[in-house]
């Protein structure tokens, strides 16, 4: 069995969404922590705010996810010390990249989404593959249920091409209430379709004011 | 209290609950070698932050962060130690409860359980945990689930310990058996509603 090496990974489900606004972003993820057909425990945040406005959502493997995370935040604070300043979205984004491509040929197995303010206040998101792969983008989704949620978001929020239209920006123009309840919907409905996704909706709102913290109730089968 | 050797029942009386320091006790499934190596490892970790002398002592969460990063980084060499530990303890008045599996998943809860407990014990505990249980009606919570598993884990034997770890300090039982009962109906005939299957 300890030939076969599939044993390092296992895949502890969940899913992440982040939305950019104008002045806002939104960053999401359920809390449950499964293996196989089993859950370990219904409240396991997957959450980390890695600056005042930076938030990292992961999922896939936990304990990758774990240590990524306690890696990000501590070379924030040798950042910190250096730099005497917080990082920005941008620079974690880049880190973030940095980071998952220097374990190319051991993944970390967390599939990341990085959401916040940019420098110029206005909300960013970036999303990754396990090996760093990553891209700046107006929305995105990861984990077990993102296939599911990706298509609605696509439809509710992704602008015309601009042969058609002209170019806009990637950042939705939704309200940060009508994005935080686009959110809430998406979710309820990967939960009834995707076993690994349920139980609690953890929201963070990073926006000018600071970062604000919801819990909704999910399904829970 | 069993200890396996593949399919033989090798060994009936290891002890798989020890306490840690003051405030924790470890309790260990899987491979019972790798366990007293982790031990080990939690010897010298206590003997070490004792030999401070600074009154300060390590708590249950600090114990679990620490067997989560050497579960983590012994999975990374290649060189995995083969347990899920549940590390549960009570310090400043604070009761924790957390697993590690061993490739360093982790969690904490108000219940845990390894193995074939997540599946048989764990929906048990779902429906009947609630705050504020007496020592007493955990306990039978608890033998409640190790029944189950008497009965439906086949490297499982009659014979328990159970601990309990307060503020005030530690207490591990003696082994004793539970009371069991194979006259269910469902256990006469097994295959009644399905001919064939066994």
């Amino acid at each position: 069995m300890a030939l076969r090496g599939d044993w390092v990974y296992e895949n502890n489900g969940g899913t992440c969404v982040a939305i950019a606004g104008a002045d806002y972003t939104v960053v999401a993820a359920d809390t449950r922590l499964s293996v196989g057909y089993s859950i370990y425990t219904r409240e396991f945040s997957k959450i980390c705010t890695l600056a005042d406005k930076c938030v990292l959502a992961s999922s896939g493997f936990q304990g990758d996810m774990k240590a990524l995370q306690k890696n990000l935040c501590a070379r924030h604070l040798i950042y910190q010390h250096q730099q005497n300043k917080k990082m920005s979205c941008p620079a974690m984004a880049q880190h973030l990249s940095n980071t998952l491509y220097y374990k190319r040929f051991f993944p970390y197995y967390t599939f990341n989404i990085l959401g916040g303010l940019d420098n110029e206040g206005k909300g960013c998101v970036y999303t990754y593959d396990a090996v760093g792969s990553y891209e700046r983008v107006g929305y995105s989704c990861q984990g077990t249920g993102g296939t599911l949620i990706m298509p609605v978001l696509d439809n509710q929020l992704k602008s015309p091409s601009p042969l058609l239209l002209a170019a806009r920006d990637a950042v939705t123009p939704l309200s940060e209430s009508e994005a935080v309840d686009l959110v809430k919907d998406v979710f309820a409905s990967a939960t009834e379709r995707d076993i690994y996704t349920g139980d609690k909706l953890e929201i963070i709102i990073v926006n000018a004011a600071g970062i604000r913290r919801e819990f909704i109730d999910l399904r829970k089968d | 209290m069993a200890g396996s050797y593949g399919s033989t029942l090798r060994y009936k009386n290891v002890e798989r609950i020890k306490s840690i320091g003051k405030h924790t006790l470890l309790g260990a499934s899987g491979e019972v070698s790798d366990f007293q190596e982790i031990l080990r490892y939690l010897d010298e970790l206590i003997i070490y932050d004792d030999m401070w002398d600074d009154g300060n002592s390590l708590g249950p969460k600090e114990v679990h962060n620490y067997l989560t990063r050497v579960m983590y980084n012994r999975r990374n060499k290649f060189d995995p130690l083969f347990n899920s530990l549940v590390v549960g303890g009570v310090k400043n008045g604070q009761k924790y409860l957390g697993m590690v599996g061993m490739i360093g998943t982790h969690y904490e809860d108000n219940h845990v359980a390894t193995g074939f407990g997540n599946h048989l014990a764990r929906p048990l505990m779902r429906a009947e945990w609630h705050e504020d249980m007496s020592f007493e009606e955990a306990v039978k919570l608890l033998e409640k689930c190790l029944l189950v598993l008497l009965y439906r884990d086949r490297s499982a034997i009659n014979k328990f310990q159970i601990a309990k770890i307060t503020e005030v300090g530690v207490t591990i039982s003696e082994p004793y058996a539970l009371k069991t009962f194979w006259g269910f109906l469902a256990f006469q005939n097994p295959t009644k509603g399905a001919e064939g299957s066994w």
